[in-house]
């Protein structure tokens, strides 16, 4: 093994013949391999009426197949040290490890088996059912969690799909079947939904070569695509969620912006940035955090797909400070908007940006999702060679069109979840 | 990996990795929570948050952006024996580094302001971690583990000493403990050894040496019988929490722990930057098949930390919706008395010890991985001692795990603790 980031990736792509999309990067790190199935088959694709299923498919989907038990599948994965980690957004369930190199085979077939033939098993379905409303319950007590659900309520309404929680209800997920996880694995798990990324010490052509041999024979047909409706958010709502016994206040504060695809995409990551994310948390974390002393975490995170992303605001602060921090959020937001960044924060983040591209490659598992996302969104293998000049030609203009057209405190939607506030509404 | 000391006394520590083009600068300090007194509990970690708030060369509107512009990450953590300041970035970005953590070395600047804005800031962060129930039972069963030993003691502090702490105080802690002597310089990634070693010089060389800092902790008493904690509060899940009297890094002991913890929730590594995030292998973990698959529990999570001296091996239990703590506790004492009598089988230790020796390498994937854990067990345990984890691991016998299984989870040697879950009247 040779193979080295240094320059950049240099990632080897296959299209089977059935829609499966192999893409292999070899790397140096160490004698381990990350490997990465990602299926269209995220919160989008469950009915409205049975929110949480794509979640909960995740937690069973793995614990047992036509020819091996959910004790089988322990035991290959655990013997080799390997956990699985199952993770749903709106878009995408993924199935992620990292192994030995030496295990790569034996864990790709468990893999393989686990997507392609899974039987659901009832006795499993029942644990995993527990699992998860004990994990709705636990997320009810987290006013982190409350309030940054109730802010994606309000800002993608009228049951959007990005406007529930992945998790779905206690009710929900008590009423879930197994027939219904059937329909749903049959509809999404099949060879044109699934990315196959492997990222490690592994020759290339022998990994493509792998994945073929799993995957290769599969017929499965997908359901039909499903396209991200329109959202309208409920500008200037604000809602209170009572916890009375917390120590603290959490707030959540946003808006809806563009998609990952638009054009303004990049300059709406740097107008981000420099409000939320620069340093310890940009123009917001230097107000509220650094000049006033109010909260430990004051930032900004922004999250586009396929549809209109989240520009989120987050800070943790004194119940008596609620007030204090929301017109701290309001000025730096207004200010933004209004006047614009400064030539110096433009130069800043663009270096710090381009700067940061290896640090986005620095180990195998950061690389397969790096590459998981310029597959989901067809940025192209050399996306991280062609990054800094789409950061470079990003203009003060650009970044302050973004900032007028998303920033603007009249319209953001406020969600606090907390002990009762001077400013609870 | 070079070892290298300065006439001062810093240690430097670098090892070359040309994997990616980027640099991993790390400055370890030998003092964490566990050298605090009461009235200064919470000094280490507050004296760790100045030491981003400006120096004599480094005024604190310029801290921002100094790593930035090599495209870097920075950040600091500090617990019960060390405090550590780092940033990763390309590796251009190497002599400002140097720079960086030489000033923060012996430069800081503790603006009476700066740290009067910061207490809020600090204390902000004690209550979101209030917010978690299960976290406030970590606090709560800690400090009830120990008698004397300050390891019972929040690393960032009691809320009294908080509030009551003065700019003094800190700026006595940081200038005691931020010496030449009483640090490691860790440096990893894609440079030139000499290269580093010349930086180190130039930059830490200058600096006086001080008094050497001399760690003394009173000794815990030996426990003589169990000790319980029950927090009951408004909530809506319940947590059961064990802790016994863990071997330091160094007793005999650790690693047959670190294989029975192993088998019992699942091997997490000795990686306390990464490894203790997302879940271990676990699914065929005793304790995962005694309480998750039979319903009982939700999570199971075991903690064995490398020490420099004797702390705690926690297992935390997030209890399933519907089911009582006393029939967790039941259930989870019943195996706990099964492997201190019976201790486990050649195949558990072997499977368990095929776990440690994955995580060993998936927990030094990264420059920023590998120098952490050179820095680690550098300051925290001592010279040596990581080159020999993987032998003394592949060492240990399905007897010594025996041993420490009957010895170790004695019932009068634990403290156990409930979060009983209140219901809400909003």
């Amino acid at each position: 093994m040779s193979s080295t980031v240094a320059r950049g990736l240099a990632p080897l792509r296959q299209r089977l013949d059935n829609g499966v999309v192999a893409t292999v990067q070899e790397t140096a790190f160490s004698p381990a391999v990350t490997i990465s199935l990602a299926f269209r088959a995220g919160s989008l694709y469950e009915p409205d009426t049975r929110p949480g299923l794509a979640w909960f498919l995740g937690r069973v989907i793995d614990r047992g197949t036509t020819s091996r038990s959910a004790s089988d599948i322990a035991d290959g994965l655990d013997d080799r040290g390997v956990a699985l980690r199952v993770t749903t957004n709106r878009h995408v369930t993924a199935l992620s490890c990292t192994c030995l190199s030496e295990d790569f085979g034996p864990v790709v077939d468990i893999l393989a088996d686990i997507v392609r033939h899974p039987s659901f098993p009832p006795e499993e379905i029942e644990k995993r059912r527990v699992e998860t409303i004990t994990a709705i319950r636990q997320d009810q007590d987290n006013p982190g969690v409350r309030a940054s659900e109730a802010l994606q309520a309000l800002l993608y309404p009228a049951g959007h799909p990005y406007g529930r929680p992945a998790k779905g209800t206690i009710s929900a997920v008590e009423a879930l079947t197994r027939d219904e996880l059937l329909a749903q694995a049959a509809l999404r798990f099949a060879p044109a939904t699934l990315s196959a990324v492997v990222v490690g010490d592994v020759r290339a052509s022998e990994a493509v070569d792998r994945v073929a041999a799993v995957f290769a024979d599969w017929t499965a047909v997908a359901g039909g695509e499903r396209g991200v409706p329109t959202p309208h958010p409920s500008f200037g709502a604000r809602l209170a969620v009572e916890m009375p016994e917390k120590s603290q206040s959490d707030i959540a504060y946003g808006f809806v912006a563009v998609n990952r695809l638009d054009p303004a995409y990049c300059a709406h990551w740097m107008m981000n940035t420099i409000l939320g994310q620069f340093g310890l948390g940009g123009r917001l974390a230097e107000n509220i955090r650094e000049r006033q002393g109010m909260a430990y975490y004051a930032f900004s995170s922004f999250d586009p797909s396929l549809g209109p992303g989240p520009l989120v605001i987050r800070a943790g602060v004194d119940p008596a400070n609620v007030g204090r921090a929301l017109e701290a959020i309001d000025a730096e937001v207004g200010a933004l908007a209004r006047d614009g960044a400064t030539e110096r924060e433009l130069l800043e983040t663009r270096q710090y940006l381009i700067g940061s591209i290896p640090r986005m490659l620095e180990n195998n598992a950061a690389i397969a999702v790096f590459l998981q996302t310029s597959e989901f969104f067809e940025l192209g293998l050399d996306y991280d060679r062609r990054l800094p000049d789409l950061l470079r030609r990003v203009t003060l203009d650009d970044v302050n069109a973004a900032a007028a057209a998303v920033l603007d405190p009249s319209r953001a939607c406020v969600a606090v979840a907390g002990p009762a506030s001077p400013r609870g509404e | 990996m070079r070892t290298a000391h300065l006439d001062n006394g810093l240690t430097v520590l670098t090892q070359e990795l040309h994997t990616a083009p980027l640099v991993s600068v790390w400055c370890w300090y030998r003092v964490g929570s566990g050298d605090e007194r009461p009235g200064l509990t919470g000094v280490s970690h507050w004296v760790e948050h100045m030491n981003f708030k400006g120096t004599v060369n480094i005024p604190r509107d310029e801290m921002k952006g100094i790593v930035e512009r090599f495209g870097g990450t920075w950040n600091g953590y500090t617990w019960i024996d060390q405090t550590t300041y780092l940033e990763t970035a390309g590796r251009d970005a190497l002599d400002t580094l140097l720079f960086i953590e030489a000033e923060r070395m012996h430069n800081g600047l503790y603006d009476p302001a700066e740290c009067e804005s910061e207490r809020t800031v600090i204390i902000s962060e004690l209550q979101g971690g209030e917010n978690d129930p299960d976290q406030l039972l970590d606090t709560e069963v800690t400090a009830s583990a120990f008698r004397a030993h300050p390891y019972r003691h929040p690393t960032i502090g009691w809320i009294d000493d908080l509030r009551a702490m003065t700019r003094d105080d800190l700026y006595d802690h940081y200038r005691r403990h931020y010496t030449p002597a009483n640090a490691t310089l860790v440096v990893v990634g894609d440079v030139d050894t000499d290269e580093v070693l010349r930086g180190a010089e130039r930059h830490f060389g200058p600096i006086a040496a001080g008094a050497p800092v001399r760690r003394r902790r009173p000794a815990e008493p030996r426990q003589v019988g169990e000790r319980r904690v029950l927090i009951e509060r408004e909530g809506t899940t319940a947590y059961l929490k064990y802790a016994w009297h863990a071997p330091a890094a160094t007793d005999e002991d650790f690693f047959p722990m670190l294989v029975l913890d192993a088998a019992l929730t699942g091997a997490k590594g000795l990686n306390l930057w990464t490894s203790f995030r997302g879940t271990p292998p676990q699914r065929k973990a005793r304790l995962y098949d005694a309480l998750v698959e039979r319903g009982l529990a939700s999570a199971v999570a075991g903690s064995l930390i490398a020490t420099s001296e004797p702390f705690l091996y926690s297992v935390s239990l997030t209890i399933a919706a519907g089911v009582s703590p006393a029939a967790v506790e039941a259930a989870a004492d019943a195996e706990f008395e099964r492997v201190r009598t019976g201790g486990l089988t050649e195949a558990e230790v072997a499977r368990a010890k095929r776990q440690l020796r994955a995580r060993l390498v998936f927990e030094n994937d990264s420059v920023t991985n590998v120098a952490h854990q050179i820095g680690y067990f550098e300051t925290v345990v001592g010279p040596g001692y990581l080159s020999a984890v993987a032998d003394r691991l592949a060492a240990v016998t399905t007897e010594q795990v025996a041993g420490v299984a009957a010895r170790r989870l004695a019932a009068d040697r634990r403290t156990v603790g409930w979060f009983r879950p209140l219901e809400r009247h909003a």
